[in-house]
């Protein structure tokens, strides 16, 4: 019924290819996020990009892992400025470096929060939540 | 010099009200303007005094000051035109806003995070309470994304009573938004009709779900109950009250000079700039362009009612404040198709792995027990796979897209927020106009800040 189709390409792909859909007349980024693959594949970050064509009802998700060594890759603000806060959410959450960012700052979590929240290494209730008149452990 | 401090002051008596730094000293014209009617007034004059036509205030282009003479001044989080704990930190020039910064995650409380270990009925509860006026849309992006993965079609019952309930929602959250829009722009009145007409329809909700907000209704494999008895009778109240009060607010706002005033050519948004920052829904809708989910990629079998998409041309802050009534005119519509064309059957799906067995089974029945008891301490299994799926919610695209690994948590749940995308606008729409249009231009795009902290 949804026009969807799914592209796996490498990362260093990713931006040309960005802007080739884009001048095929996908007109959106609706939506970009990070899937962590802690100890379940090699590669550990997968880059995860929706772009959607409104003149021509079509939808493509593009899937690019990103390599351990370089948590890095190249920033989408330039074709697409609505990527700026999916960016920085995801080098929130994930710790994904997103060169030529203009701003890559923490959009969700305090700027002194240490580690990245949605990573799978990082434990739910790691952190102790003080209650008050509780009974001390 | 003596001399001419007493010819001042004897002026100063004398006249009062004058226009006295242009040295003119007419003593028929006041501050206040002519006080002689004049006898005819020009189709346009009567125009500009009726608010239609409203000479746009910017004030680009004059001599800039000097850099110390800007000022960053914090607007929020807690301040109540941001609609919660939004925080802009805004450069002023003067009265003029030349720069802006949204600062979010203030209610930032990790529901990404938390989804991953609550099991997939259990989901729903998270996902409701994200955007917390529209929290139908929220269980059911999230349950249709879950039954993409378990590749199961829900019963017709089921799918329109959740359009129903939908398009309730939309509804009542355009209200809310109508009702906090007119409030920060001064319309005070306009506050108290829109939450008490939104009691209506949440008088409704509580009766069908039990609760006016966080419903955890639509879930995964249908809906939780059947529509109480006599709900006929609650909807077609809805349909007769609502139409009739939008018309009280047409009549209060349409023609208001004031309300025009503030709002045309205020905070323009433009199709392209939609394009570019991925902005969806009404203010994509708000700048003449066509685009909605419902007709163009259906859900839930919403291709089969009949309603228009509304568009106007002007991409200004009146645009998104009217697109929305007209929003609720169609939303009604399609309730009265849906009341009307209600199917019979089960509320949920006949899948014993995905819905609970009926209450009076598991005292006859082991299996019955059995498979309850694994559905509320393990949840059920969804195979392997990735899925997006969208609905168009009040604010826009609201996306949902889920990895499972084969257990019974999603392995990653992201929500694509439309309130946390469509505040990428506030900067374009805010710069470079009057400060005291940015109370209006932050209402237009609606955010709520559940959504965008999430």
């Amino acid at each position: 019924m949804i026009d969807e189709q799914i592209v796996n390409i490498p990362i260093d792909e990713l931006h040309s290819k960005v802007s080739e859909l884009k001048s095929e007349g996908y007109e959106m980024l609706i939506d970009l996020t990070v899937v962590d693959w802690y100890r379940k594949r090699d590669d550990r970050f997968e880059l995860v990009v929706n772009l959607l064509s409104l003149s021509r009802n079509k939808r493509t998700r593009i899937l690019s892992t990103i390599s351990n060594e370089k948590l890095e890759c190249k920033s989408l603000t330039d074709i697409f400025p609505g990527a700026n806060f999916f960016e920085r959410e995801a080098f929130d959450m994930y710790g994904v470096i997103f060169s030529g960012h203009p701003d890559l700052t923490r959009i969700l979590m305090p700027d002194d929060w240490v580690g990245h929240p949605l990573r799978k290494d990082f434990g739910l209730g790691k952190i102790p939540v003080q209650f008050k008149n509780a009974p001390k452990v | 010099m003596m001399e001419e401090k007493e010819d001042n002051n004897t002026q100063g008596s004398e006249y009062w009200a004058t226009n006295a730094e242009q040295g003119g000293w007419s003593l028929s014209s006041t501050d206040e303007g002519s006080q002689k009617m004049d006898l005819e007034e020009s189709s346009e004059e009567l125009e500009i005094q009726m608010g239609k036509e409203v000479l746009d205030d910017y004030l680009e282009g004059e001599e800039m000051t000097s850099e110390d003479e800007r000022m960053i001044v914090n607007m929020g989080p807690q301040h109540p035109s941001t609609h919660g704990v939004l925080r802009l930190q805004v450069e002023l020039e003067g009265e003029i806003v030349r720069r802006v910064k949204p600062i979010i995650g203030y209610l930032h409380t990790g529901m990404e995070k938390t989804g991953e270990s609550l099991t997939y009925s259990q989901g729903c509860t998270n996902t409701t309470r994200m955007d917390y006026l529209a929290p139908f849309f929220n269980e059911l992006v999230f349950s249709l994304t879950t039954e993409k993965l378990l590749n199961i079609q829900v019963p017709d019952r089921a799918k329109q009573i959740r359009i129903l309930m939908t398009e309730l929602n939309r509804v009542t959250s355009h209200l809310v938004a109508l009702a906090t829009g007119g409030m920060d722009i001064g319309a005070i009145s306009m506050m108290i009709f829109g939450f008490r007409e939104r009691e209506l329809i949440l008088n409704f909700f509580e009766k069908t779900t039990g609760l006016r907000m966080n419903h955890n209704y639509i879930r995964p494999g249908g809906v939780a109950a059947d529509l109480p008895d006599g709900w006929e009778n609650d909807v077609q109240e809805i349909l007769e009250e609502i139409p009739k009060k939008l018309k009280d607010y047409d009549q209060m706002l349409l023609d208001n000079p004031i309300w025009n005033g503030r709002l045309r050519n205020v905070g323009i948004l433009t199709t392209q700039e939609c394009f570019d920052l991925g902005i969806t829904g009404p203010s994509l809708r708000a700048s003449g362009y066509e685009w909605d989910l419902r007709k163009v990629q259906p859900y839930s079998g919403i291709e089969k009612f009949n309603f228009d998409i509304p568009t106007l041309e002007d991409s200004d802050v009146f645009s998104r404040w009217r697109i929305k009534v007209l929003e609720i005119h169609e939303s009604l519509k399609i309730i009265k198709q849906a009341m009307e064309t209600m199917p019979k059957g089960d509320y949920r799906i006949d899948d014993k792995k995905v819905t609970p067995p009926p209450r009076k089974r598991l005292d006859e029945s082991m299996e019955a027990l059995i498979h309850h008891f694994k559905l509320f301490t393990e949840g059920f299994k969804v195979p392997e796979g990735e899925a997006y799926v969208a609905v168009e919610s009040p604010r826009g695209e609201l996306g949902c897209y889920i990895v499972s690994d084969g257990s019974s948590t999603p392995y990653k749940m992201h929500i694509r927020a439309p309130s946390f995308c469509n505040l990428q606008a506030l900067p374009v729409i805010m710069s470079n106009s009057p400060i005291a249009d940015a109370v209006a231009s932050i209402a237009s795009l609606d955010p709520v800040i559940g959504d965008v902290d999430r």
